[in-house]
């Protein structure tokens, strides 16, 4: 046996396989995946910041138009991390082509870094498009720039292992669209995107605060303005568990070959 | 020489309790053609998948050039290509961004000049720029083979390449499993072509209902083949063989009433003539003959007819 064969070897060739062929499809629906986001961020901007965001009074001295840039960049990384891992993993899956996967020689993860990782990078480089779009419409500073950054990174990341875990768990289009439509869609409108979670009334401000949404908004907010809803430090482990319970859950899944190796 | 794939008493059953592979034993010796024959359900492909890794098995264990395929996945799938039964593509991958990806995944570092050459060997270069959704069945076919060999594997499976496949494409197959063996490349297929497993194979395993029932060279098993039986249906049964027959083949079925005279018609001994004479000099009379050779085809019947 030679040294490469070894067991704890990384796969890199594997790794860059998969990288390579998953933003390879990005490439080629470049078109719908930059445009739309970039469309609907700008309707936000026209509705909320412009029309309706003129009546609203700043808050904590930052003008609503700047306000809601963090929240609608959080929104579309989310959206996107869930919906490009799912539907990496699910399509072969559905074609029957994870066959080659499944009979490579690479571990599980070396398999999910390939994946969630050009999962995420799609839904970085989106977040930082928006973030761009967002900058033509109103002015604002990056308080922490590499803050903002880690978060980016952090929430692609962890919102890419979600849809992967939601990709493989879905065994048809419907469920495939249920979390994101049923549980992902509503978490992220109710996750302080577009108000601070001080405005409303104090019941329904407790009751946020088990939305892990508002934990992620808060912090990126917090990189923009330096001002939060809830503690940096706080939002930050918020992130980390639910990062590691998507690990966890990867990590189970791979083990038992739930839904991949009967 | 080791076994190039061993498998030890591998089991299998699934989560609805269908017991799929009731304890298999089998080598593979390296270089060789195996065809595994088996009517539809009798484990094939679940005896594959578990060799390549798609498939955990419920017990025993599988070595793949000495790699225990569960233990040490990694150095027994690098040297494993599997051509799988169902036709499955990313539709809008290209050909080649199809077989590159293989060889990635696979661990192998870009041989651009390889790959080159398998996709030459059969027949894909000028279509290696092609999305796969605009290929035809047998070009997806071809696509899947390439991506196989694509990171030159010792030990290629194919599970049912030639089903529903025009015959020019059969043809070109069967040429291609020669070359590869040709090269020292193991060879596993499966098929419900016994004409394929007649032309291909060196060795010939039957499989029904999970289990093992025959693995034979194919040579022997033509010989086998190669043989006529006569039977006579007696007018009056018999107790035992007439001493007179001695010289021949012949044995007395369990009732008695008929003589079976086994022989081999390309020996060029005057069997039947013979057997003819002798029955008459002896006063046995007979009611009816009849000669049947069995094909490797009836032989597989019977087989699976039989086992319970």
């Amino acid at each position: 046996m030679s040294a490469q064969e070894k067991r704890n070897v990384v796969a890199f060739e594997a790794i860059r396989a998969i990288y390579f062929f998953e933003m390879a499809r990005f490439r080629r629906t470049l078109l719908q995946s930059i445009v739309s986001p970039v469309l609907s961020t700008s309707l936000y901007f026209v509705v909320f910041g412009a029309a309706i965001g003129s009546r609203i009074a700043a808050i904590d001295g930052v003008s609503y138009g700047a306000f809601i840039v963090p929240g609608l960049i959080m929104l579309s990384v989310l959206t996107q991390s869930i919906s490009n891992a799912s539907f990496a993993i699910f399509f072969p899956k559905f074609s029957g082509t994870i066959y080659e996967i499944l009979s490579a020689p690479v571990s599980y993860i070396e398999v999910v870094v390939g994946y969630v990782g050009a999962a995420a990078s799609k839904s970085i480089l989106l977040g930082l498009i928006i973030l761009a779009t967002a900058r033509l419409f109103v002015t604002f500073d990056i308080a922490h720039p590499v803050w903002m950054l880690s978060f980016l990174v952090l929430t692609a990341a962890t919102f890419s292992l979600f849809g992967f875990i939601i990709g493989i768990w879905a065994d048809g289009f419907e469920k495939l669209q249920l979390v994101p439509l049923l549980i992902i869609t509503p978490l992220t409108f109710l996750g302080g995107s577009f108000y601070s979670i001080d405005m409303l009334p104090p019941f329904w401000r407790t009751v946020t605060l088990f939305n892990p949404v508002v934990y992620l908004v808060s912090g990126f907010r917090w990189s923009f303005f330096g001002r939060s809803d809830v503690s940096v430090g706080l939002s930050l482990a918020m992130t980390g568990v639910f990062l590691f319970i998507c690990l966890a859950v990867i990590w189970w899944i791979f083990r038992t070959g739930y839904r991949l190796r009967t | 020489m080791p076994p190039i794939i061993s498998i030890c008493n591998l089991t299998k059953t699934y989560a609805s309790g269908f017991q799929a592979l009731k304890g298999i034993n089998l080598e593979i010796h390296s270089g060789e053609i195996f065809a595994l024959l088996g009517p539809n359900g009798a484990g094939k492909t679940t005896l594959i998948n578990i060799v390549c890794g798609i498939v955990n098995p419920t017990g025993g264990f599988v070595l793949a050039d000495g790699h225990d395929v569960v233990r040490d996945y990694r150095a027994a799938r690098s040297r494993i290509g599997l051509v799988p039964q169902e036709l499955s593509s990313n539709a809008f991958d290209t050909v080649w961004a199809g077989v590159t990806f293989s060889r990635g995944l696979f661990g192998k570092p870009a041989d651009k000049p390889y790959l080159e050459k398998v996709l030459k060997d059969l027949s894909l270069w000028d279509k290696k720029n092609s999305p796969m959704m605009t290929l035809s069945g047998g070009m997806k076919r071809r696509v899947m083979i390439a991506k196989a060999l694509s990171h030159e594997p010792q030990i290629l499976f194919l599970d049912e390449p030639t089903a529903g496949v025009d015959v020019e494409l059969r043809r070109d197959m069967w040429e291609m499993v020669r070359s590869l063996r040709a090269r020292g490349v193991t060879i596993i297929l499966t098929t419900h072509y016994i004409e394929e497993a007649e032309q291909m194979a060196d060795r010939i395993g039957v499989i029904n209902k999970g289990e093992l029932i025959l693995v034979e060279e194919k040579s022997a098993l033509m010989k086998k083949l190669g043989k006529k039986q006569l039977t006579v249906q007696l007018q009056h049964a018999l107790t035992s063989v007439p001493a007179g027959l001695a010289g021949h083949q012949v044995e007395l079925s369990a009732d008695g009433e008929e003589l079976i005279y086994t022989f081999d018609p390309r020996s060029g001994e005057k069997g039947i003539a013979s057997l003819m004479k002798q029955l008459s000099e002896l006063g046995i009379e007979f009611k009816d003959l009849q000669t049947n050779q069995s094909s490797l085809e009836e032989i597989f019947v019977s087989l699976v007819r039989a086992a319970p």
